[in-house]
């Protein structure tokens, strides 16, 4: 197909999501869902799937392979769940991206445009 | 994957006329489109255990309409009246009777048209197209494009209620509209092409049956159509493109690029076809894009060897395409020629031009850098752009290729 695939990280910043009020939570999760339920619906969606929060960061450091917990970004920055879109072009992919509700709840994402696995007429 | 039976191919190209003839009948797209789709799932099911019936057309046609009429039946949002007088209908009476040998109108344009309607999204015409007119299933469809199942199917039923909310028809549309659509038509069926042509390493996806399918549907176009110049650049670029398949592809899996082909293995018989049809074409005086395309990749076609191909005459078919339709891919490709006509450097000015406009940063620019940089001898530069172009690769193909280049040097 040449539709693009997008994967969408989603973050969220500790310390706001602890000081959501409980009604805030619940208005989040309701728009997330009617969110992710309009991509369905449309023929959009590709996945979507919320990460638990007990990252794991994995390096290497001074020649070892170092485990530790937290995420490998700075701590207070959390990937709460991706979502993964099929689209014709960056624009629908950004406008996707504009309308997640999270961003009302001092969230924030980062789009990736994910490799294809077959040359397409785009390519050249 | 195992090697498809002989009867697959067969059966895929039937599915087009017989969702036409039952639209035609009952007008209903989305609910006959699904008992189509649901009927190429029994015969799937049924002649692999059983083998193809002695009449296949009839065989589909006749579950088709089983399907449709219980379809129709199931849904309760039909009036009673409605219900009662298809529940007098002896279950069969629905069928059309008649042997293969009854060839039906050929509804499979007025299929294309619909399916390729203005107000439907690029992917969902595309996936619309590949199933109620390229005879794949929901399943084909969302492993081809790596994609749910789900997602697919939800796609098409968007598709289908769309176009029945925008009261689309089932008829070739009338001019001035037929022009535009035609052009869409004609890029869907050339995606649909390509589909064919998504090898990746493995040769997994490569589906030779839907090129096919999509030459057999430009040449319909072209036969119903014989005065329009872009339908028969279209088939004459396909046909082109087609007669390449056996060098495209080496042993590993590697894509071959056209200088390193082996052209002995190229299809005359297919470049034979190609050059009569565009010939006639473009003395019709009306050219277009696809002809000027198809135009290209004949120079290239009739080239005995790279070293011999006509150069001078690429670049001026280039400069045509710039002209007739404007695209920085089209100013790239230019480029390439104008390094075989004036030599790399000069092919390097006009990348330079490019990297400030829209293809900044895009990895064909790269590519295309790296390849001059490479024929100017400045191998250095050349491998540090090809490792800079596989980077941004957006296929896996692509990036294989990029890096095997760069390690070459």
């Amino acid at each position: 197909m040449p539709a693009v695939k997008y994967l969408m990280l989603i973050h969220g910043n500790e310390d706001v999501w602890n000081d959501l009020p409980p009604s805030d939570v619940a208005e989040l999760v309701d728009r997330v869902n009617a969110f992710n339920a309009e991509l369905e619906e449309s023929g959009e969606l590709v996945g979507v799937e919320g990460l638990v929060n007990r990252p794991r960061s994995v390096r290497r450091v001074d020649g070892a392979v170092v485990v530790t917990d937290g995420p490998y970004l700075e701590a207070k920055e959390l990937v709460g769940s991706y979502v993964m879109v099929d689209v014709d072009d960056e624009q629908r992919a950004m406008e996707i991206a504009r309308s997640y509700p999270g961003l009302h709840f001092g969230g924030g994402l980062e789009v990736w445009p994910v490799m294809r696995d077959e040359r397409s007429p785009v390519d050249g | 994957m195992t090697a498809e039976e002989p009867w697959v191919d067969l059966l895929r190209s039937l599915v087009a006329p017989v969702l036409g003839s039952l639209v035609r009948r009952y007008g209903d797209l989305t609910r006959c489109e699904d008992a189509v789709q649901e009927a190429l799932l029994d015969a799937f099911r049924s002649w692999s255990k059983d083998g193809a019936p002695e009449h296949p057309l009839g065989w589909l046609r006749t579950v088709a309409s089983r399907r449709y009429a219980d379809q129709v039946r199931a849904d309760s949002s039909r009036t009673g009246r409605e219900l009662a007088a298809f529940a007098a209908l002896p279950r069969d009476a629905l069928v059309e009777p008649g042997p293969d040998a009854e060839q039906p109108h050929d509804d499979s344009l007025e299929l294309l048209f619909m399916c390729c309607h203005p107000t439907l999204t690029a992917s969902a015409q595309l996936a619309l197209t590949l199933r109620a007119v390229g005879g794949l299933t929901t399943r084909e469809i969302a492993a081809a494009s790596h994609l749910p199942e789900k997602t697919v199917g939800q796609r098409i039923s968007r598709a289908k209620q769309r176009l029945r909310d925008g009261g689309a028809r089932f008829e070739l549309p009338p001019d001035p509209d037929r022009g535009p659509r035609l052009q869409v038509v004609l890029h869907v069926l050339y995606l649909v092409f390509n589909e064919g042509y998504s090898a990746s390493n493995g040769a997994e996806l490569h589906r030779p049956d839907l090129t096919r399918r999509a030459v057999e549907l430009v040449e319909r176009l072209h036969a119903r159509l014989p005065e329009d110049g872009e339908v028969a650049g279209l088939l004459a670029l396909m046909l082109l493109s087609e007669s390449r398949t056996a060098a495209r592809v080496d042993q590993g899996g590697l894509l071959v690029p056209l200088a390193e082909q082996d052209r002995s293995r190229w299809d005359q018989a297919a470049i034979a076809r190609a050059t009569t049809v565009l010939t006639s074409a473009l003395s019709a005086g009306r050219p277009g894009p696809y002809q000027v395309q198809a135009a290209i990749a004949a120079v290239h076609a009739e080239a005995p060897s790279v070293e011999a191909t006509d150069w001078p005459q690429v670049l001026a078919l280039y400069g045509i395409l710039e002209r007739m339709a404007p695209n920085p891919f089209v100013t790239l490709n230019r480029a390439v020629a104008v390094g075989m006509v004036h030599g790399p450097r000069a092919g390097l000015d006009l990348v330079d031009e490019l990297e400030s406009g829209a293809l900044a940063g895009h990895h064909r620019l790269l590519a295309v850098r790296a390849h001059l940089l490479e024929r100017a001898g400045d191998t250095g530069a050349a491998a540090t752009a090809y490792q800079e172009a596989a980077r941004l690769a957006g296929s896996v193909p692509e990036e294989a290729f990029l890096l095997e280049r760069a390690a070459s040097l």
